[in-house]
């Protein structure tokens, strides 16, 4: 299974028509390859496409031009079979308001009946960090702990592939840690997760592989480490000199500095040495910068 | 291996009431409201229609028939866009599950609040309005498979005509007319042989007609079938447009039906 494609996409376009725009294409030309047992996130700006391009293979949406393959399957032909596709994909939504006079276990425990071989549901309870709640009406909970039982709902099924549409909105910084360590467990077990966001620390700490896309076109496609050239860009060195801030690049700072150090005879002036945070980067490429 | 669809459902209905017991002005509403039109229609309309037969008598057949359609129609029709709007159908189309066990398990909550409202207005109307019971167990036999039968018929329309509204804010204003109009026609708030003959010809295209008919040869004397437009209770026929309503249902819900509002 290792390094088989989960997804598969090439040139996936979706164009939306409406009366006071005109026709737009949230998605214009897309290609992905997501590897099995990797995460994969796909960064971007709201609007860009993220949740367009998910729904399309989560079989939600009809694409208009392209071909798209999850676990080998065209999501838009499913036939009489979807049930078995479906009984290995787990999808997380963005935002559901649903079942809310049921308690966290009734849920959990119904959707386990849905699928051929579930997870144990009060292990997939503990997981979560619902354990506490697993009584609570899903009405009292708060939006961290609704949505890590939409992705309690989302895994129960035991699936090969998981997406994840924008999954921490809304979460306080503990709940976010909480939640990303449960993701990676997920992998480690060897799920394959898809995710989207808007938030780069989130795509920095969680994917092994990033694609930036910006109105519907992705930019990149690389580790987090190495998006945009960052790995080898140019260092930054500024110092006070001469009444005024004094500014270089270069490959290789540590030889600038000695330098500078030279000339000082000891401590150079306010010295700073930065490379590009991935910020900085992200900013450039969707054009913010 | 696949999970069973219908064990699915059945599982799916123990969910559906579960929730439906929770909400409690839904439960309140559903059980009180034709006990209330019930104590209302009883308290002006004293008189009988025939000897023996008490103007409450005729109503409480007519108030069960559209139970039936105010329960399962007309409910579904406005609960399942706000399931859609919710996110509910959403979230079951990215699982395995069938329509068909969702379908099922609307079915048996329609059935089980149906055997609760008829179970109340049954005991209200007999403690006091002097309500008849029916007397003989072909009577009840034939009540029994007229609340199944109309049950299921009656969630299927329902859910069929869920992809009518679109969204749920809209759904009560497009269904409930429908709903009235029909209770007028087919012959629930008055006596059917007395409406103009076009508004009979009309109700006789659907089944809440026939389901009334159905009940009135449950609650009402043998006699008083001759006092009906056909002479008759037509009991055959009532079936038959059931079952045809509830295949028609069934293939326009498969066809029709809407998980998500793309």
């Amino acid at each position: 299974m290792v390094n088989e494609s989960a997804i598969f996409v090439r040139g996936l376009k979706k164009t939306y028509t409406s009366k006071a725009n005109g026709s737009k294409d949230a998605v214009a030309g897309i290609d992905l390859d997501v590897k099995s047992g990797e995460i994969f996130a796909i960064l971007g700006p709201n609007g860009a496409g993220k949740t367009t391009t998910v729904e399309i293979l989560e079989g939600y949406r009809d694409r208009d031009g392209g071909e798209v393959k999850v676990l080998g399957q065209d999501p838009a032909k499913l036939g009489n079979d979807s049930w078995a596709w479906r009984n290995r994909i787990g999808i997380v939504l963005q935002s559901t308001n649903d079942s809310q006079d049921l308690s966290v276990a009734e849920t959990v425990k119904h959707f386990a009946n849905y699928y051929s071989n579930p997870r144990d549901p009060e292990s997939v309870i503990r997981d979560v960090g619902l354990d506490e709640k697993r009584d609570a009406r899903i009405n009292t909970l708060s939006g961290g702990q609704r949505r890590r039982l939409d992705v309690a709902l989302g895994i129960i099924g035991n699936p090969e592939i998981l997406f994840l549409d924008e999954p921490t909105t809304g979460f306080d910084p503990e709940a976010r840690r909480a939640f990303w360590e449960l993701i990676r467990n997920l992998r480690d077990e060897g799920t394959t997760i898809l995710l989207t966001t808007h938030y780069l620390d989130e795509a920095e700490a969680l994917a092994d592989r990033v694609a930036v896309i910006v109105d519907g076109k992705i930019v990149e496609v690389s580790t987090p480490e190495n998006l945009g050239g960052r790995n080898t860009a140019k260092a930054r060195i500024s110092w006070y000199e001469n009444g005024a801030k004094q500014e270089i690049e270069s490959d290789f700072p540590a030889a600038e500095v000695t330098k500078l150090v030279a000339k000082f005879g000891g401590e150079v002036p306010e010295l700073t040495v930065i490379r590009p945070s991935l910020e900085d980067i992200y900013l450039k490429m969707i054009g913010q910068l | 291996m696949r999970p069973n669809i219908i064990k699915v459902g059945f599982l799916r209905g123990g969910l559906e009431i579960k929730q439906f017991m929770r909400q409690r002005e839904s439960v309140v509403f559903t059980l009180l409201f034709p006990v209330m039109l019930l104590f209302i229609f009883g308290s002006i309309f004293k008189g009988d229609l025939a000897p023996g037969v008490t103007f409450s008598q005729y109503f409480v057949a007519g108030m069960i028939a559209s139970g039936l359609v105010n329960t399962g129609f007309q409910q579904l029709a406005i609960m399942i866009p706000i399931e859609r709007d919710f996110g509910t159908l959403k979230r079951l189309r990215g699982t395995p599950v069938s329509p068909i066990s969702y379908f099922i398990g609307k079915s048996i909550l329609v059935f089980v609040a149906m055997i609760v409202q008829v179970g109340a207005l049954m005991g209200f109307g007999a403690a006091l309005f002097g309500l008849d019971l029916p007397n003989t167990t072909e009577r009840w036999l034939r009540f029994a498979w007229l609340i199944l039968l109309g049950s299921i018929c009656s969630t299927i329309l329902g859910i069929a005509f869920s992809a009518v509204p679109k969204n749920g804010r809209g759904a009560s204003a497009v269904v409930s007319p429908i709903v009235i109009i029909l209770q007028f026609f087919s012959g629930v708030f008055f006596v059917f042989s007395t409406l103009p003959q076009w508004m009979q010809q009309f109700a006789a295209l659907f089944p809440l007609k026939w389901l009334t008919q159905g009940m009135r040869s449950v609650f009402l004397p043998e006699s008083f079938a001759t006092q009906e437009v056909a002479r008759s209770w037509e009991i055959p026929q009532i079936a038959i447009i059931l079952l045809i309503w509830t295949v028609l249902g069934t293939v326009l819900a498969l066809k029709t039906f809407k998980w998500s509002d793309k």
